[in-house]
């Protein structure tokens, strides 16, 4: 048996350590990736995806410890993976979501796992949605995604999530900026945490205010729990709510193709954009082509987009 | 303090100065560095004059000592009346060998005792918890029981000595087992002197002992402070604390306006109770560092004490003068000891012991040559003590009280000091005050960025450690002998933890941990029901978990 | 596409010691040199830590004590690596560790020791020139 071959029986068999590889492996886009990839590939799709985002300071990460929990007390398996930022000065990062889940590190039936950014945008890594699916080929029945938590801007998640759930804490003053960055639209779950504050409720009456102004007509419709993550309250009743949205994802066929041929058509247009792009760059600088014309670019005899086009018609030929 | 003529003709010689004598010495010898700082980051001038003491007020700013605002001491005779406690940190292995080691030191001339904890007792584990495995009095003494702490102290009459015992969450469990001791011995409560560290909010960010999250860790804090007031009046019952902020990474203003606002925090809490400030302000006690910068250390001393007398005065309106001054203990640093050449230690240790008395310390404790390799041997710790004494006996600097008052550096620094210490002080109240600027990570930033700036510049030779970075030598073992804790004495303690299990009245112990459960839900003062408990001879683990089962535990936040 | 291969490092704080300055100023230095860090607090037992790097696939693990408790814990530490298969990752160590017990925690297969007043630099050096190759 290759090497590949080992890691993913290993995945298959929920082998730890493999998955571990494996991850690895796709992060660090080595030679075995895209095969490992392929061969996991057909047995994904059985586990529940579920992004989870929210501003710094909302308490994802306690309440992701006590969702974990809540889970495991229902006898579901579930991978968790925390996205830190990578830092554009160093190329290095700090990842620490982990410690607030560290207790339930030596639990069976749950597998944590750390990822860098490594500079893509978005809240979460490139290599996030492959990750996810070497969780879900190990036989998780759930995954959890933690993203950075920047807050606004972090729409990738939906590329890899089924269900999304935001969380605000009350007084951060992110429910507008929420509105503003479009999140509130793909939201699933809205969670008010730290609920046993006093303007927890008025959070919550705002968030559902907003909501009602948004009159599209919507199969799902997004409610707004609250939770106390550092006592547990609230989350059987948020898991319950997750269960209820993964049941109608189940349930509604059209809706579920729908969202699943649309990730499916996401996925695969970026990645023909990226080896497209890739392929093309590759050959125009062996060809001489893309030095050529960088060069006239600093000569400011022609514009970077012009170019583009110049040598997009020669290699396209049209 | 000159008056306005005397001060122009200063700055015009002043600057007559630097355009003549000090440029052609600068020109023949060129300053060692660009900038001179001290650990705060405060620019430190080539010379202070009156000017820079200009705005000094006698009476308002400095007084006299034993007077508000106490900057020049806190008692009027300072060391002429009595010297400073000599009161070393000691603490290892079983209860036995720690009564030793007091003995030891109280007969070699130490004043005052003072208690180390092990970290499964600091934790609230017993002995044989399975989190104590391989930590059982390897760098404090284990104590899980009552019966342990009369061990402790036996032959030592708690009359006659005064204890300081560094503890933070099981606090309220160490102080009924030293009033159960005392009981036992005979002594009266109100007799007993002493201090619990007892200052929860500064784990948090510092010393990281952490048991329960911040509300209830308050709470436990000012359940002892209230007990005091009413029932302790010769005990301390915090030691309001600096010096693990600054070992933690802060520097010297940090480290002031951090334990300044802890102490903020915990009159507020206690004045929550309904008692008055001057019922308890006046056994509010401190604890400092002091590092190596000498004249920015006697600076913060003297900043903390204006600074303290202040705020009692003004934001709490304390009426008597005992609520306003601030008694300190003070730990010289033991993150600037080197194990490199660790005779070098001696040397630091005494400066710092130096600062310490100038800076007019009520209570002293000195490091060991050996802090960074081991438990401090018999041989270093004597040493330690050595120090204190000579300091006392031989150099003369305590025949007057605050003797560098008056010099213009000290003067200024101390100004600027508080002056910065301020600034925290009201950003942190801006922010909602100490436990909200914990859960922001606030304080821990702080730190974090001051610890690792100070790496830097050592990384970077712009700070030179002797021995360290510089003045190295190639030592291929080490230099000097090292002490070992026996590994029989856990093993020890688990046995002592089995029989007493076995001889106690457990149903007694039972009841009074079922009526612990019961109280701590309400709002109640828990010391009178731990003091029970205590006496029925629970274990610290054992009441431990019954507050964890009620408070929760705390989950750090990281801030790098 | 390149190899983006990052070097993984935990840094972990075994035992009841509560001393985490130098662990969370060489968690940054590590950072700021450009490696992944994952430290995940204090108080974390061998089997934790050994967890960690397995699901973490880390390829160094940074122990730091100061409580002298490293003669029970790393051993642990060491044995629960083996028993999973981690023996691979480079493993190092810090604070307050006794000249005297180096020989026998290298027995144990901890790289290098860095006591107290080593430079920052001389352990990021370490890491990138030691750090195991991957396959």
């Amino acid at each position: 048996m290759t090497k590949t071959q080992e890691i993913v029986q290993g995945v298959l068999a929920g082998n730890p350590r493999s998955v571990a590889r494996a991850i690895t492996y796709i992060e660090n886009n080595t030679a075995d990736a895209p095969k490992i990839i392929a061969d996991i590939y057909p047995h994904t799709g059985k586990a529940h995806i579920i992004g989870i985002t929210g501003a710094g300071g909302a308490g994802k990460s306690t309440l992701i410890e006590k969702i974990i929990r809540e889970y495991r007390r229902r006898r579901k398996t579930v991978g968790i993976i925390a996205v830190d930022p990578t830092s554009p000065f160093t190329g290095g990062a700090f990842l620490g979501d982990r410690i607030r889940m560290q207790e339930l590190t030596t639990e069976e039936g749950v597998f944590i796992r750390s990822m860098a950014s490594r500079n893509y945008l978005g809240g979460i890594a490139k290599a996030t949605k492959d990750a996810v699916k070497v969780l879900d080929a190990s036989g998780k029945d759930i995954v959890l995604v933690e993203t950075v938590g920047a807050g606004q801007s972090e729409v990738e998640i939906i590329k890899v999530a089924h269900t999304i759930v935001v969380v605000h804490a009350p007084g951060l003053g992110d429910e507008i900026q929420a509105i503003k960055a479009g999140i509130t639209e793909i939201a699933d779950v809205f969670v008010v945490n730290k609920g046993d504050r006093e303007s927890a409720d008025k959070t919550i009456t705002d968030i559902q205010v907003i909501l009602q102004m948004d009159n599209k007509e919507k199969a799902w419709k997004p409610q707004v729990l609250k939770t106390v993550a550092l006592t547990g309250e609230g989350v059987p009743e948020l898991v319950d709510k997750l269960e209820e949205h993964r049941r109608f994802l189940e349930g509604d066929e059209k809706h579920r193709m729908a969202s699943v041929r649309t990730r499916a058509e996401t996925e695969l247009a970026d990645a023909i954009k990226e080896k497209t792009t890739n392929k093309i760059v590759e050959e125009l600088k062996k060809e001489g082509k893309f030095e050529e014309l960088l060069q006239k670019i600093l000569r400011k005899e022609i514009d970077p987009s012009s170019a583009a086009d110049k040598l997009l018609q020669e290699k396209l030929g049209k | 303090m000159l008056d306005e003529k005397s001060l122009k003709t200063l700055e015009q010689e002043q600057r007559r100065w630097e355009q003549t004598t000090l440029q052609n010495w600068l020109k023949l010898s060129p300053e060692r560095k660009k900038e001179f700082q001290n650990h705060s980051g405060i620019p430190i001038k080539r010379l202070y004059t009156p000017e820079d003491a200009e705005a000094l007020d006698y009476m308002r700013d400095m007084g006299f000592p034993g007077e508000y605002p106490f900057l020049r001491g806190v008692h009027a005779t300072m060391y002429r009346g009595r010297l400073w406690t000599m009161r070393l940190f000691a603490g290892f292995g079983t209860a036995a060998d720690t009564n030793q080691r007091f003995k030891y030191l109280l007969n070699e001339g130490e004043s005052g005792l003072s208690t180390a904890f092990d970290y499964p007792t600091i934790m609230g584990y017993d002995s044989d918890h399975q989190m104590a495995r391989g930590e059982v009095g390897i760098c404090g003494v284990a104590i899980s029981s009552l019966r342990d702490m009369e061990v402790l102290f036996d032959g030592i009459p708690l009359d006659k000595v005064t204890t300081s015992m560094t503890i933070n969450g099981p606090a309220p469990m160490l102080l009924a087992m030293y009033v159960a001791v005392g009981d036992k011995q005979g002594v009266s409560r109100d007799k007993l002197g002493g201090t619990t560290q007892n200052d929860n909010l500064k784990e948090f960010f510092a010393q990281k002992l952490c048991i329960f999250p911040p509300k209830p860790s308050v709470k436990l804090t000012t359940d002892i402070i209230e007990y005091c007031a009413r029932h302790l009046p010769k005990w301390n019952p915090v030691s309001i604390s600096g010096y693990h902020i600054r070992e933690a990474g802060a520097n010297a203003v940090q480290e002031l306006a951090f334990t300044l606002y802890d102490g903020i925090s915990y009159v507020e809490s206690t004045l929550q109770r309904g008692l008055k400030v001057d019922d308890f302000a006046h056994r509010l006690s401190f604890f400092f560092a002091s590092h190596n910068d000498f004249f920015e250390e006697i600076a913060k001393f003297r900043a903390a004490r204006r600074l303290w007398a202040r705020i009692m005065k003004e934001r709490f309106h304390a009426k008597n003068p005992r609520s306003m001054w601030m008694r300190m203990h003070i730990q010289t640093s033991g993150c600037t000891l080197t194990a490199q050449q660790p005779l070098n230690n001696i040397i630091r240790t005494t400066t710092q012991a130096l600062a310490a008395v100038l800076g007019g310390t009520q209570s002293l404790h000195t490091n060991s040559f050996d802090e960074a390799l081991c438990l401090p041997s018999e041989e270093a710790v004597t040493v330690a003590l050595r120090t204190q004494q000579i300091l006392a006996n031989e150099s003369g600097v305590v025949n007057t009280a605050d003797p560098l008052g008056g010099s213009y550096y000290i003067e200024a620094l101390t100004n600027e000091m508080e002056r910065k210490a301020m600034d925290y002080i009201q950003k942190v109240d801006e922010m909602g005050g100490a436990i909200v600027a914990i859960e922001k990570g606030f304080f821990q930033k702080e730190i974090a960025d001051s610890a690792y700036k100070y790496q830097k510049e050592t990384d970077e030779k712009k700070r030179t450690i002797v021995g360290v970075n510089d003045y190295t030598t190639k030592e291929e073992k080490c230099p000097i002998e090292l002490s070992r804790i026996d590994p029989k004495v856990e093993q020890q303690q688990v046995d002592n933890l089995q029989k007493l299990k076995r001889e106690r009245n457990n149903k007694k112990t039972k009841e009074t941990l079922e009526k612990l459960h019961y109280t701590a839900q309400k709002d109640e003062n828990l010391m009178p029901t731990i003091i029970e408990a205590i006496k029925s001879y629970a274990t610290i683990g054992e009441i431990t978990e019954v507050l964890r089962q009620v408070y929760g535990e705390y989950k750090e936040l990281i801030v790098i | 596409m390149q190899n983006m291969r990052k070097i993984r490092v935990l840094i972990a704080k075994p035992g009841l010691d509560s001393h985490d300055r130098g662990a969370k100023v060489v968690a940054r230095a590590l950072r700021d040199a450009g490696m992944e860090v994952i430290y995940t607090g204090l108080r974390q037992t061998p089997e934790q830590i050994a967890e960690t790097a397995l699901q973490e696939d880390v390829d160094v693990i940074g122990l730091s004590i100061l409580s002298g408790a490293h003669k029970t814990l790393f051993p642990r530490i060491m044995e629960l690596l083996r028993q999973k298969d981690l023996t691979d990752i480079m493993v190092f160590a810090g604070g307050i560790i006794p000249k005297e017990d180096a020989s026998q925690l290298k027995k144990l297969g901890i790289k290098e020791i860095f006591g107290p007043g080593t430079p920052t630099e001389t352990i990021i050096r370490y890491v990138f020139d030691n750090v195991p190759e991957r396959t």
